[in-house]
């Protein structure tokens, strides 16, 4: 039974592992799209990524509830980016460099308080079991599919609207494209940018907690393989539109799936090169769709990573 | 920064004498004040958090210098740690001369190591020294090409370096993985896959009298080296103008790409060097011994020392002493080894957010009037 799919297992794992590891791209750059869409960069949420997981692992592990430890990932998170957001506010400090520093404090904070949750298990967040119509399996652990994917994807559309058709989004999109014509109109350039970081920070620590408490499902110090870093160029691929980081978060997802699903069908030659299968995509992408000395369409025009 | 260099230029081109030196001490003491305010604010913050951890911040440092500088041995072990910092840190300070944040260097560390190991293992049957030049090539080729990417991607595809170097370390890493657990594997390294050892002889030794190898001489002539290009040569002046204004440069008709290209190629052979001197004279075999941190612990140290690459030399002994007095702290105090890694990050981002206290205070400004 278990053969019965035989090859074509690869691309039913390619697509679920898609879903699977594809949703914390989905978190960290819908939230890296809404923080840069008002013109500033956090390269810092690969270790807001990583705080999230082990906030998320510990508090469900504390409080007997895994959407507790979802919440409080999303909190830990924001108040991550409120520090990004806040100093970044100094005049002549660099966000991207601190970005790096931010990450590589995020990292200490959780191996250092991550150290006691490494062997007790935590409550798992539940998942939706959609291959009930099915015998086979293989496709009913294929549908497995957790609910904060479907946030995920109600978020990315929500916050597509709110650039697209809200006043709030207007004032980010105005805040991030001139500075001095938001502070012509009135608006504060500054606590919109501080707000929109925090906000960021809440759904990249959203998507630690799903990945502690879903897929892998386990705290250790290697949870985040450089997600939170992907998501950044990820959302310049997607051309800061919440709806294509969606895709781009699946593209990536199945880029990341791609090795392990070759390797249970019994294809383990150079298994360390699928893994850096994500790694290379982005770096293509990039590479194809930024080019020198022009702007990007959709690219806030504040943003540093444009010089 | 680069506004910084800007103005120092600027200044110091002023027609007075007097006037240029004092503008250059008071610019000089500010670059240390500041540095060592954040460095001080910190150690504060440091201690605060172990404050509400319930440990006493005296007996932390008290265990850092211990296991430091205090003994012969300590600082034997200190300066072991500091050597590869040495390459690491120049390996993003020489970029930063261009206004370019590349922190590419634990990769280049990994795949310079590897390169090395496997050149190494290759020629082993000629002569030690011969191997040992032939490794430290290898080691520089590759390194140097993997930030000249970085550099290229950056300045004719226009792609942020800062991303692109972070995504080749982790695509490095992958890479040394493939090579140690497959076609370079040692079958008898079960427990840590590792390359083949290199032959015995082609080990870089201890400076006599020392335990401590000669990798940190060559960084330290490597730093004092690109100190002389960065600042006093005509090519260290180019890259100082494409660092503080790029549009001049380019008016200027300085060639900016092969500038860029060279600066990096520069940075990575110092890393792809480093992972060499790690192969040779620590590990003797290329494995994950070459990916724990040295990178990044080096980007640390290049933004303390405002990349300037003889402020690496002590400040990377300093983070040395640190690193290597983690596992004391460890037993000592019952904290975990990411301890350091908290302290690392708290001095990071309070040196970072410290630049926004250049031009605050009076006394480093020169007096207006000439």
């Amino acid at each position: 039974m278990s053969d019965a799919l035989g090859l074509w297992g690869v691309p039913l794992a390619v697509a679920s592992g898609a879903i699977r590891v594809g949703t914390p791209f989905l978190f960290v750059s819908i939230g890296e799209c809404l923080t840069e869409k008002s013109g500033r960069i956090n390269l810092g949420l690969e270790g807001t990524l990583v705080l999230g997981a082990v906030t998320g692992y510990g508090v469900s592990l504390q409080s007997g509830s895994p959407w507790v430890g979802v919440f409080a990932a999303g909190l830990v998170g924001a108040l991550f980016g409120m520090l990004h957001g806040w100093l970044c506010k100094l005049p002549r400090v660099n966000d991207i460099a601190l970005g790096i520093a931010m990450m590589l404090l995020g990292m200490g904070l959780a191996f250092f308080f991550g150290k006691p949750y490494i062997q007790p298990i935590a409550p798992m967040l539940p998942s939706l079991p959609l291959g009930f119509w099915s015998d086979s399996p293989q496709i009913r652990a294929a549908l497995e599919v957790n609910a904060l994917f479907f946030i995920g994807v109600a978020l990315a559309a929500l916050l597509w609207w709110a650039f697209a058709s809200t006043r709030i989004g207007l004032v980010v999109r105005i805040v991030g494209d001139s500075a001095d014509a938001a502070r012509a109109m009135g608006y504060p350039v500054d606590l919109t940018r501080f707000l929109a970081t925090a906000a960021g920070g809440f759904l990249a620590g959203l998507g630690g907690a799903y990945l502690s408490l879903y897929y892998p499902g386990s705290w250790n110090e290697r949870i985040s393989s450089g997600q939170g870093l992907m998501a950044v160029a990820l959302v310049i691929f997607a051309r800061w539109n919440p709806l294509r980081c969606l895709l781009a978060a699946l593209l990536f997802g199945g880029a990341g799936a791609l090795g392990p699903a070759l390797q249970a069908v019994g294809v383990s030659e150079g298994y360390y090169l699928f893994y850096a299968a994500p790694y290379v995509l982005t770096l293509l992408v990039m590479v194809m769709t930024v080019s020198p000395g022009k702007q990007l369409t959709g690219a806030p025009g504040e943003l540093s990573i444009q010089r | 920064m680069s506004q910084a260099v800007a103005d120092k230029t600027a200044l110091t081109a002023a027609p007075t004498t007097r006037g240029d030196l004092e503008v250059r001490l008071r610019r000089g003491a500010e670059t240390v004040a500041v540095p060592l305010v954040a460095l001080g604010a910190a150690a504060a913050l440091f201690s605060l958090f172990l404050m509400l951890l319930g440990k006493s911040p005296v007996d932390f440092f008290a265990l850092v210098a211990q296991g430091a500088f205090a003994s012969w041995f300590s600082l034997q072990n200190t300066l072991q740690r500091a050597a590869p910092l040495l390459f690491t840190a120049l390996c993003c300070a020489i970029p930063a001369r261009l206004g370019l944040v590349v922190i590419g260097a634990e990769g280049a560390l990994a795949l310079g190591g590897l390169a090395a190991a496997a050149a190494g293992i290759a020629t082993a049957s000629a002569p030690s020294v011969a191997v040992q030049l032939v490794m430290a090539t290898a080691g520089i080729v590759v390194g140097g090409s993997w930030i000249a990417l970085v550099g290229a991607l950056r300045h004719w595809r226009g792609i942020n370096e800062t991303i692109s170097s972070l995504i080749l370390n982790y695509i490095a890493i992958a890479l040394m993985n493939h090579f140690v657990e497959g076609p370079l594997k040692d079958p008898a390294s079960l427990n840590k896959p590792s390359t083949q050892a290199i032959p015995e002889g082609a080990m870089i030794g201890a400076i006599p009298g020392t335990d401590v190898h000669w990798g940190l001489v060559i960084g330290i002539v490597l730093c004092v080296v690109l100190w002389v290009l960065m600042s006093r040569t005509t090519f260290g002046f180019a890259t100082r103008i494409v660092g503080g204004n790029l549009r001049a440069a380019q008016l200027q008709g300085l060639a900016v790409g092969p500038l860029i290209l060279i600066a990096c190629a520069i940075a990575g052979a110092a890393a792809g060097l480093a992972g060499m001197i790690e192969v040779a004279a620590v590990n003797g075999r290329a494995n994950a011994s070459l990916v724990v941190g040295y990178g990044y612990t080096g980007v640390l140290v290049a933004f303390l020392a405002r990349h300037n690459p003889l402020a690496v030399v002590p400040i990377a002994i300093l983070f040395g002493g640190i690193v290597a007095s983690g596992g004391l702290i460890q037993r000592r105090m019952g904290l975990p080894d990411a301890t350091i890694l908290v302290l690392q990050g708290i001095v990071f981002v309070a040196i970072l957010a410290s630049d926004t206290l250049y031009g605050r205070w009076r006394i480093f400004q020169p007096r207006s009037a000439p």
